[in-house]
């Protein structure tokens, strides 16, 4: 199977900045969990962007093999227009792409039903708690049936609780439609409970700082947290990103 | 208890001050023409009710007349500006030399120009032209401020320029235009007074008119009740709108 999306000796400046990024190859297979983890500043928001086909390199290559449409992204905030309904949030990316309303408004009630918001659709962005608002952004990720699926911090802003109730439910409903999923971000844990391969970057400008592989079932079974896996997938990432920092420092 | 005597404290502080004007006014006897005492400026503005209340008119329906032509030109140029960054260098300098030049400034070239036959419509123009600045920046600056990750969804799922405008854009500039408008509207109605004095004598029977009319003879007492009716017309339509932006904004964000 080719990779769902790659990069190829990828290096990003930006102006008045210098280096962001690189120079930094990483590819994606199809279906795989990938998590991106590094200090702030390391990048990895950057290179989220590349693959999504947001931002250009400024050398390297970027592949695609997923088209307009294929590719969802979460911010690490919910980004939901708030003069809209949740359930019109949620179908404003098929009506952009020209899915007549009512079959949008369809579908948008069905994803906000897959991630248990069933019957919050009319409430505006404002009334919903932290954790439901984000559980909007993610039905709005999903309900074009993305194959990159794009998290930035997605749940950086919430409490302990809800993140470790949404981190199951993104396992879960990964398991629906199996997409290729690329997270960012700074919880080690997190990074050993979601994803199949954790990629660890440098201190800035990212560079590879060394791969974890988590060889668990996906979903995670009841307290996969317990298990040894778990915690030596969190230990071994720890010492790659303390080594990463070092490096530079 | 605090929040009657917060309530109360500006009436205090009102009544206070009218009683020493009154006071002052007896125990120095100056002259009325001069300063007359609030109770002479009650008694006129009583008398002057008939023909107070329909000047306070016809300067506040110049004004909403002058703030509804300004909003629909403002918002017009605005969508433009927004859809063109090359538009929008363009008319920006001109758009500050403009709104930097004082209304009295440009009121007899405007009445020359439209003000010869009808004064009116002079005076409506002048009001327009100070109301329109607040409203174009606030929706320029409103058109701009949506949230960039928005924007990156609306790149990512392929939205068109259109799309773009009338999806998130302008939904995103509706505070901002609600606030122009409030600034707009109390500026159209310094607008209206400034170009009615500017249109002089007679034409256009508003308010300043009537403070004018009153200077010419003298009758301070009446000038001053056509001031306070002007100043209580602006508190009123304040208010007004202060309460119309927050029921917009509730609206908007839901809450």
């Amino acid at each position: 199977m080719s990779p769902t999306a790659a990069l190829q000796e990828v290096e990003v400046d930006y102006q008045g900045r210098g280096r962001a990024l690189g120079p930094l190859s990483l590819t994606i297979e199809a279906g795989e969990i990938v998590a991106l983890v590094g200090p702030s500043g390391c990048g990895k928001s950057t290179a989220l962007r590349l693959l999504a086909g947001l931002e250009p390199a400024t050398r390297g290559q970027v592949h695609r093999a997923v088209g307009r449409g294929e590719t969802s992204v979460v911010f690490q905030a919910p980004t939901l227009a708030p003069w809209m309904s949740a359930a019109a949030n949620v179908a404003l990316p098929l009506e952009l792409a020209g899915t007549p309303r009512p079959e949008a408004r369809a579908r948008a009630a069905e994803a906000l039903a897959r991630v248990g918001l069933a019957g919050v659709g009319e409430s505006r962005p404002a009334q919903l708690s932290g954790g439901m608002a984000m559980r909007a952004s993610l039905a709005r990720a999903l309900v074009t049936r993305p194959r990159l699926l794009m998290l930035d911090e997605p749940f950086a802003a919430l409490d302990e609780i809800t993140r470790r109730t949404l981190a199951d439910d993104v396992l879960h409903l990964w398991s629906e439609t199996r997409p290729a999923i690329v997270f960012v971000t700074h919880n080690v844990e997190e990074a050993a409970y979601m994803a199949s391969r954790i990629v660890v970057l440098t201190r800035g400008p990212g560079r590879i700082a060394g791969e974890v592989r988590v060889d668990a079932p996906l979903p995670r079974p009841p307290g996969f947290r317990a298990w040894p896996v778990f915690a030596e997938a969190a230990e071994a990432v720890s010492g790659l990103l303390a080594a990463g920092s070092e490096a530079v420092a | 208890m605090n929040r009657v005597v917060d309530a109360l404290a500006p009436a205090v502080l009102i009544l206070l001050l009218l009683a020493g004007w009154e006071a002052a006014c007896r125990l120095t006897g100056v002259p009325a023409y001069f300063l007359p005492p609030p109770s002479k400026v009650m008694l006129a503005a009583a008398s002057g009710l008939t023909v107070l209340v329909p000047a306070a008119w016809n300067t506040l329906s110049v004004a909403l007349v002058a703030l509804v032509l300004a909003a629909g030109a403002a918002l017009a140029l605005a969508l433009l500006v927004g859809l063109s960054p090359l538009l929008e260098r363009a008319v920006r300098p001109l758009a500050s030399a403009l709104q930097v030049t004082p209304v009295v400034a440009v009121a007899p070239l405007i009445l020359i120009w439209v003000g010869i036959d009808h004064p009116e419509r002079a005076v409506i123009a002048l009001a327009v032209l100070v109301a329109f600045f607040p409203i174009f920046s606030g929706t320029v600056t409103g058109l701009r401020s949506a949230d960039p990750d928005l924007e990156r969804l609306f790149d990512l799922y392929g939205a068109s320029r259109l799309q773009r405008v009338l999806r998130l854009r302008l939904p995103a500039a509706v505070p901002f235009l609600m606030e122009g408008l409030k600034v707009g509207a109390g500026l159209a109605i310094i607008g209206a007074v400034v170009a009615e004095f500017a249109a002089g004598s007679g034409g256009v029977r508003g308010l300043a008119w009537q403070i004018l009319d009153a200077g010419n003879k003298l009758q301070t007492d009446r000038m001053i009740a056509a001031l306070v009716v002007l100043a209580v017309m602006g508190v009123a339509v304040h208010a007004g709108l202060e309460r119309l932006e927050g029921a917009g904004l509730r609206w908007w964000r839901g809450r």
